[in-house]
């Protein structure tokens, strides 16, 4: 039997929404948070407005086959709009939301989208501002009326608008809704999602619902969750983690989905919700346990001690865990008084006092974030997968937790080594292809098999341990393999490190572009009374230097003496989205990276020690300013010894 | 019909004229400028119209009614509502309590009332922070709510100050500044916010600024004080291409060119 039969038929989104709708219609389904109160929708609630908009949406012209793109914010609305255009038989496509101009107009025309949600006059701007480019649109839809009052275009319209026609043709056809959801296949097309890509144009992995419910379910299998849990969506719905908890998921068990207020309350929202559920990028646990201990820096002497005192007892408990030892007698007593004096108030504070089922995923955590979330107790995994297999295709298991590993594939998943040492997957859940783009498709699919480009070997234990990109993986002088992913997450590891990028294919020897983390260099920078204007003037201070180097050095010292870093400059900026230095999911584009800092890399493999710099970098709308600095090189002292 | 209207007002402080028969009109549902260099009288004519100060002659008049004699208490209670060039908020309190404080005048539980306040005021109290929350998910202040505002940067202290005055829900809002020492994002936003709020619940603005290109963008019309005169008062168009304000902003420069 596999995963999918266990639904009993009920394998489309529509079908388990009035699955759910149905079998408890008053639970609550999605909770979202607006004028500072949590308003509840049911299950009931949540078929009602699909099934009205799904039906405006057939008045509108939509029918079986065509394209519907979302793009906006966490709200309850992007998850009711995706699951009207499936009950339609229409496909979604999700576009990030702080996309700019061009790439909502590049996925929206590629795709062919007939339809565009949007949630706000920010985003219905970008749409309109592009209009005449994108032909096969003929309705932009809004959520949220605000500003968007004097707008006359005849394509636009209101969600409530098109609930409205819902509700008429409801009342002409009654049994059309029914007969539409009981259309649906299992193996139809559900969603297209685009990955950003760190090269070239995105391109749209298409998913049926048997992939994506058939991931969702074998992951149930070793990370169960329940129908009364809790679950706070705040990433990107337009990514497959966030399609993979707030839809497969959640519909098939039948947890709450809450949606926060607005981006900056996410943590404060996170607390009143308490929950049961989590799932986030490396970056977001970083900086959980980075405020942590920039807050305790901050705090009374009183709790100072406690925390300087009672961590390393959950730190001793976590690590004797990881290696699977019998926890002493002493030591469980001693994390019980720990666990009362300081991480049950912490964790309350953190909103993690619920959290059963926690993992990261998209990039490696660091040994240290790891074990602080489970000396607190939060039993942290780590996940590994693919847009192309619906998410997740390795995860920790809840007693066999390896730092260096992503763990062991889920149910009805092979993973295997090719030749190349590049990681290979298969299950039900691998996507059938890309949109409109067969030659992709043959390059990424081989009998069944998904290549992931990603280099790695399966440990003696059946752990998946992925090294890096493959075609980042470089030789080094001497002839061994290396990955410079692999010294980039261990610089992140240090608090001062938000982004880094390591230079060396090709090379004589390794460098590095560091970027700051201005909240945690910025208190250092206070504390030790330095004063500073921005973000290009902090990382351009010596002493900033003097911090960076301390923590390149300590990697450094776990290096062999071929792959060290010899040379290196902070950057005057952050890596942003905006000016395509990442992708929006946060991964560093490398080679467009390497490109627009040729100067800035050229200068490091001369004899340059400063670097004019005279720049402009783009806001999302479209805007530019101006930037001129001075970088700095160091150089090290380790580098000069190899 | 125009919803404020000033009328020969004359402002004396002894011997010197800080409003000399000042006249113009606000029509309802616009954005009024009010601009002028240093000293010109700007802020004493808003002073005058939330009644801060008294003038010795003329008439202002809110909705037909004459403004004049009445306490600010009372104008605020007609719908006048303002925000000052230095920011008047209450610095150790929450942003939450400071906006309900702005609700403070439609308030009618006393002392009584409210010590009784599961039969009296918790009704009332919920019903203000419906009107209060509103006004914090327009200005986009919701991260904020529970923060003690003189703990916030600048900019977001001044667009709290608007979210205390947009609680008065007034029909008439009064800007003294609302732009001075913000950065270019936060000018940016504010501007929004002034069109979103006169678009979207159609109050009347009277704005006094300094930044031209705001004035010119925004306002439905001008009106330009110089030494406590109005020396024009149209559109923007209007205004710029007025010779007595190019004199008044330039210095008079008769005979150079002439």
């Amino acid at each position: 039997m596999t995963a999918l039969d266990r639904l009993a038929g009920d394998d489309t989104f529509p079908k388990l929404l009035v699955r759910n709708a149905w079998r408890r219609p008053e639970q609550v389904a999605l909770r979202e948070k607006e004028f500072g109160i949590w308003q509840a929708f049911t299950w009931t609630q949540y078929r009602d407005h699909v099934r009205d908009f799904a039906l405006g949406l057939v008045a509108l012209g939509l029918s079986r086959g065509d394209k519907v793109a979302i793009i906006g914010n966490n709200r309850p609305e992007w998850v009711w709009s995706e699951v009207a255009a499936q009950a339609v038989g229409a496909a979604s496509v999700g576009i990030y939301q702080d996309s700019n101009l061009n790439e909502v107009a590049f996925v929206i025309d590629h795709c062919d989208a007939s339809i565009v949600v949007a949630e706000d006059q920010e985003q219905v701007d970008k749409i309109l501002d592009m209009l005449d480019k994108l032909p096969k649109v003929r309705h932009v839809v809004y959520t949220d009326p605000r500003g968007l009052r004097k707008y006359q275009h005849p394509a636009l319209l209101s969600f409530e608008a098109v609930e409205e026609r819902g509700r008429e043709l409801a009342a002409r056809k009654p049994d059309l809704w029914l007969e539409l959801v009981r259309a649906g296949q299992a193996d139809d097309l559900a969603t297209i999602s685009y990955t950003s890509g760190t090269t070239g144009f995105p391109k749209g992995a298409m998913l049926s619902f048997s992939n994506l419910l058939g991931m969702a379910l074998n992951l149930l299998d070793v990370d169960p969750k329940r129908p009364d849990d809790e679950f706070v969506s705040f990433l990107p719905l337009a990514w497959i983690g966030e399609q993979m908890m707030s839809l497969s998921s959640a519909l098939a068990v039948g947890f709450t989905v809450n949606f926060p207020e607005a981006p900056e309350t996410v943590a404060d929202d996170t607390r009143e919700i308490g929950p049961h559920v989590m799932f986030a990028p490396p970056r977001y646990w970083e900086n959980v346990a980075s405020t942590v201990q920039v807050k305790i820096m901050d705090t009374t002497p009183f709790k100072r001690f406690m925390y300087e005192r009672l961590l390393p007892v959950g730190r001793r408990v976590a690590d004797l865990r990881f290696q699977k030892k019998p926890v002493p007698l002493a030591w469980r007593v001693l994390y019980r008084l720990a666990h009362w004096g300081l991480f049950r108030a912490l964790k309350d504070r953190l909103g993690f006092t619920n959290v059963r089922s926690a993992s990261t995923g998209g990039a490696a955590l660091g040994p240290d974030v790891f074990r602080f979330f489970h000396a607190l107790g939060v039993p942290l995994k780590q996940i590994y997968g693919q847009t192309e297999i619906s998410g997740i295709s390795c995860i920790h298991r809840d007693d066999d937790i390896q730092f260096h590993t992503v763990g062991t594939p889920i149910p009805e998943t092979e993973v295997r080594i090719s030749e190349t040492g590049e990681i290979l997957s298969r299950s039900p859940a691998v996507f059938s292809g890309y949109y409109k783009n067969e030659e992709a498709t043959a390059a990424t699919l081989t009998d069944g098999w998904l290549r992931s480009g990603d280099a790695g070997y399966l440990a003696d234990d059946g752990h998946l341990v992925v090294i890096d990109r493959i075609k980042d993986v470089m030789r080094l002088a001497d002839g061994a393999q290396f990955s410079p992913q692999f010294i980039e997450n261990r610089l992140k590891f240090s608090p001062y490190v938000k982004e880094a990028v390591v230079i060396g294919k090709d090379r004589p020897c390794l460098t590095a572009m560091l970027c700051i983390d201005l909240g945690v260099v910025g208190k250092w920078a206070e504390r030790n009374k330095l004063s500073y204007t921005t973000y290009t003037d902090l990382s351009a201070k010596p002493e900033v230097y003097d911090l960076l180097q301390a923590a390149v050095d300590e990697v450094n010292q776990t290096l062999p003496a071929a792959a060290r870093v010899t040379k290196f400059v902070l950057l005057f900026k952050e890596l942003d989205a905006d000016d395509e230095e990442l992708t929006r999911t946060r991964k560093v584009r490398r080679s467009f990276v390497e490109e627009r800092y040729r100067l800035v890399i050229d200068a490091l493999y001369g004899d340059q020690t400063e670097i004019p710099i005279d720049t402009t970098i783009k806001f999302q709308d479209g805007k530019t300013a101006r930037i001129r600095t001075t970088l700095l090189v160091r150089q090290l002292a380790t580098g000069r010894a190899a | 019909m125009s919803i404020l209207e000033v009328n020969h007002v004359i402002l004396r402080f002894r011997g010197v004229a800080a409003l000399s028969d000042v006249s113009f009109t606000v029509a309802p549902g616009s954005i009024h400028a009010v601009i002028g260099p240093n000293g010109a009288g700007k802020t004493s004519m808003l002073n005058c119209v939330s009644g801060v100060y008294r003038p010795q002659r003329g008439s202002i008049r809110f909705k037909g009614e004459e403004m004049v004699k009445l306490a600010p208490s009372r104008r605020t209670k007609r719908g006048i509502a303002r925000t000052f060039q230095n920011i008047a908020l209450f610095r150790g309190m929450t942003v939450l309590d400071n906006l309900l404080i702005g609700r403070h005048l439609h308030q009618h539980a006393g002392v009584l009332g409210g010590g009784l306040y599961w039969l009296f005021g918790q009704k009332e109290e919920i019903e203000h922070r419906k009107v209060v929350e509103d006004v914090i998910d327009f200005l986009e202040i919701q991260h904020l709510r529970k923060k003690v505002v003189g703990t916030l940067a600048y900019g977001l202290q001044k667009r709290v100050e608007l979210a205390r005055a947009l609680a008065l829900a007034p029909d008439l809002l009064l800007l003294d500044e609302p732009m001075a020492g913000m950065n270019a994002e936060e000018k940016e936003d504010m501007a929004r916010f002034i069109v979103e709020i006169n678009e979207e619940r159609g109050t009347s603005v009277v704005m006094i600024e300094h930044d031209m290109g705001v004035v010119m963008d925004l306002s439905h019309r001008v009106t330009v004080l110089n030494f406590g005169e109005r020396i024009a008062d149209g559109t923007p168009a209007e205004v710029q291409r007025s010779r007595a304000v190019q004199d008044a902003y330039l210095g008079e420069q008769h005979g150079l060119f002439d």
